[in-house]
């Protein structure tokens, strides 16, 4: 084990997998060189040479479209799209391309690619540097879709990313980069597609993703505490393929639902998570489902003004106590 | 390359490649017509001397990136016509067994490494399997073809300066036909020449020929095919052509003036390119017999296309994922 922060994590993933297989090749804006803007990819390049870890200009097509095509030819591609508000202007690669061509050439493609890119709030970067859009990724079949919330999960699923044969979109939540856990030294896989119980409580289940993740636990310690409200908390950590079956286990038997999303509030993960429990597990329910997320509105910048609107642990004590009275 | 240089087998398989692709097309509008093709069409009546030079001078490993016109490309890779025919008509034995159409035929078996109906997608994706085969040391090329309404997307512009600064094995072919569906090109366009004038911006050559003229095709695209494969890095090409269509479906073009259709139409790089075998000492009977044998077998894939059934339904089901599944959840 060692002691790693989540932007760490990020490095020793590429670097444990970049040395178990030659197929694995990294390219993006200031990856290279400068070791990326939020220093995740230190020291890569001096590893494995600007063969491997090639930086790019600000081409989001040509970053995305080079790595499908180096996919579709017999290479493990990762691409870092630095912001993942940039997803905007190369999202054709994404939606069009990579998720519908194994589909419709009827099986005669593979992408094996990861997508990697700093998403959520929390840094004061304003309306279009901030934004949680995992829920973009996740509305488009043919896209697996996942967001780690401590060290760990990001060595263990991007290794485990890496490894898929399919494309993965790998949103890590950047005002998580600093955040240390002990995170174990060589093989580390976490399987994508496997929610994390963090706390088990009887009275409600509280499931989160990536920043969200820290503020549920904080929520479900204030619970106890001062309500005695004792909660059960998920780490999402997947939204496809996404793990019902660990969540809809806890729904039944806590009988309460609350979901945390960082995203604005339409169409959010949460809103497809409540409607699988409502169809699914309507009877087990002991009061309606509960969406805490950002409001329907862009960030604002301001430190306060960002406070204000994301989703905190006073917001969600305040939803599970309504709900549980 | 001089004239000489290619010998009379390779003219013989150009003619042979063009007439392949003129009269599937032409099929192909026929059973469009028949509503025996669904959806959409783009045809490539009158283009054909590009797919065919490029087709004739790439190795067989070798990767092509088309467009939703790209049956011709398809088909010069070596791909059955049946089962060009039979996508197109949603059949059994289509090439995707119908889950992609007439707009994404790929063969990788054949380096059909996709069509892209997407304008402009598929140039930083031939950049990749470029970068790929540099990666791998395999030696292989990709050809990557697309209109002159490419020219002004960003997906253009990108994966050229993308495929100059990483020196990659790629051949970005502009068939400039006029029109960019159904505007003339020169309406919308800063430069001339959409493509070659703006090879100076990524430091390429600027390459103007005429693509009707199969010969200087073929000629064109070994060069810049052994090029790549040297390791000197990318090139631009503008081929000059032309529609003798219109832009899809049942589009009779009548945006475009009849004296202008009629100048190109007299420009038929298979008319061409006959007069120039004639006149090189190839008997016509050689050159029927061409042309029956190419109507014959698409006759054949007609009727095979035909008799396919529709595809099983539990295939709309499979091939989401690499494991063959569609679930999202577990």
């Amino acid at each position: 084990m060692a002691l790693l922060s989540y932007r760490e994590a990020v490095a020793a993933a590429i670097a444990h997998e970049m040395r178990r297989d030659e197929s694995v090749v990294f390219l993006g804006e200031d990856i290279a060189a400068a070791g990326g803007v939020f220093k995740t990819t230190g020291g890569l390049l001096e590893e494995f040479g600007e063969k491997r870890v090639r930086d790019t200009p600000i081409s989001e097509q040509a970053i995305l479209g080079a790595a499908m095509g180096a996919a579709m030819t017999g290479l493990r591609p990762i691409a870092e799209i630095m912001f993942s508000d940039f997803f905007a202007v190369c999202w054709d690669i994404i939606a069009n391309q990579v998720a519908k061509s194994r589909y419709m050439t009827d099986g005669q493609f593979a992408f094996p690619m990861v997508v990697r890119s700093a998403n959520g709030a929390g840094s004061r970067f304003g309306a279009q540097h901030s934004q949680s859009l995992e829920n973009w990724a996740m509305m488009v079949p043919g896209l697996k879709v996942v967001a780690p919330s401590c060290a760990a999960d990001v060595k263990g699923m991007l290794c485990a990313a890496i490894r898929d044969p399919d494309p993965v979109l790998f949103f890590e939540q950047k005002s998580l980069y600093g955040t240390k856990q002990e995170v174990p030294d060589g093989e580390h896989v976490v399987p994508l597609g496997k929610a994390a119980v963090l706390r088990e409580g009887g009275d409600v289940t509280i499931a989160a993703l990536a920043a969200m993740v820290p503020r549920a636990m904080a929520a479900a310690e204030q619970l106890a505490s001062e309500h005695g409200v004792q909660a059960t908390v998920i780490d999402v950590r997947s939204l496809v393929p996404l793990d019902t079956t660990t969540i809809f286990e806890s729904v039944s038997a806590t009988g309460r639902l609350v979901t945390v999303e960082e995203n604005p509030r339409l169409c959010g993960w949460g809103a497809e998570l409540s409607s699988l429990v409502a169809e699914e597990l309507f009877w087990d329910l002991e009061g309606p489902i509960v969406r805490v997320t950002t409001p329907h509105i862009p960030l604002p910048a301001a430190d306060n003004l960002e406070d204000e609107v994301l989703p905190g642990p006073a917001r969600i004590v305040e939803a599970v106590t309504k709900l549980v009275d | 390359m001089t004239d000489q240089q290619i010998n009379s087998e390779t003219r013989l398989r150009l003619y042979r490649l063009m007439r392949e692709c003129r009269e599937l097309e032409q099929r192909a509008y026929d059973l469009f017509m028949q509503n025996l093709v669904k959806g959409t069409s783009h045809l490539g009546l009158g283009q054909e001397a590009v797919a065919a030079g490029f087709g004739a001078a790439m190795n067989a490993d070798d990767y092509t990136f088309c467009t939703y016109r790209g049956h011709n490309h398809t088909l010069v890779r070596g791909v059955a016509m049946d089962a060009i025919l039979g996508e197109l008509m949603g059949r059994e034995c289509g090439l995707m067994r119908g889950k992609g159409g007439s707009m994404h035929l790929t063969s990788v078996e054949h380096g059909v490494m996709g069509s892209y109906a997407i304008i402009g997608a598929h140039l930083p994706v031939a950049a990749g399997a470029a970068w790929s085969a540099q990666y791998r040391g395999t030696q292989q090329v990709a050809v990557c073809f697309f209109g002159d309404g490419t020219t002004n997307i960003g997906a253009f512009h990108e994966a050229l300066n993308f495929a100059v600064i990483w020196n990659l094995p790629v051949i970005f072919v502009c068939e400039n036909n006029k029109y960019m569906e159904y505007t003339p090109i020169e309406a919308v366009t800063a430069v001339a020449n959409p493509a070659a004038d703006r090879a100076s911006a990524y430091s390429l050559d600027p390459i103007l020929i005429d693509g009707n003229d199969v010969e200087l095709v073929y000629r064109t695209a070994s060069e810049a095919i052994a090029r790549a494969r040297a390791g000197k890095g990318p090139s631009l090409i503008e081929a000059q052509t032309y529609r003798h269509g219109g832009h899809s479906r049942a589009d009779p073009g009548k945006y475009r003036p009849d004296e202008e259709v009629a100048a190109w139409k007299a420009r038929d790089p298979l008319d061409a390119h006959r007069a120039k075998l004639v006149e090189a000492g190839v008997d016509e009977e050689t050159i029927d017999l061409i042309d029956a044998q190419v109507m014959s077998a698409i006759d054949e894939a007609t009727e095979t296309a035909k008799a396919s059934p529709p595809p099983p339904r539990e295939i709309a089901y499979i091939d989401v994922w690499a494991d063959g599944g569609v679930e999202w959840r577990c």
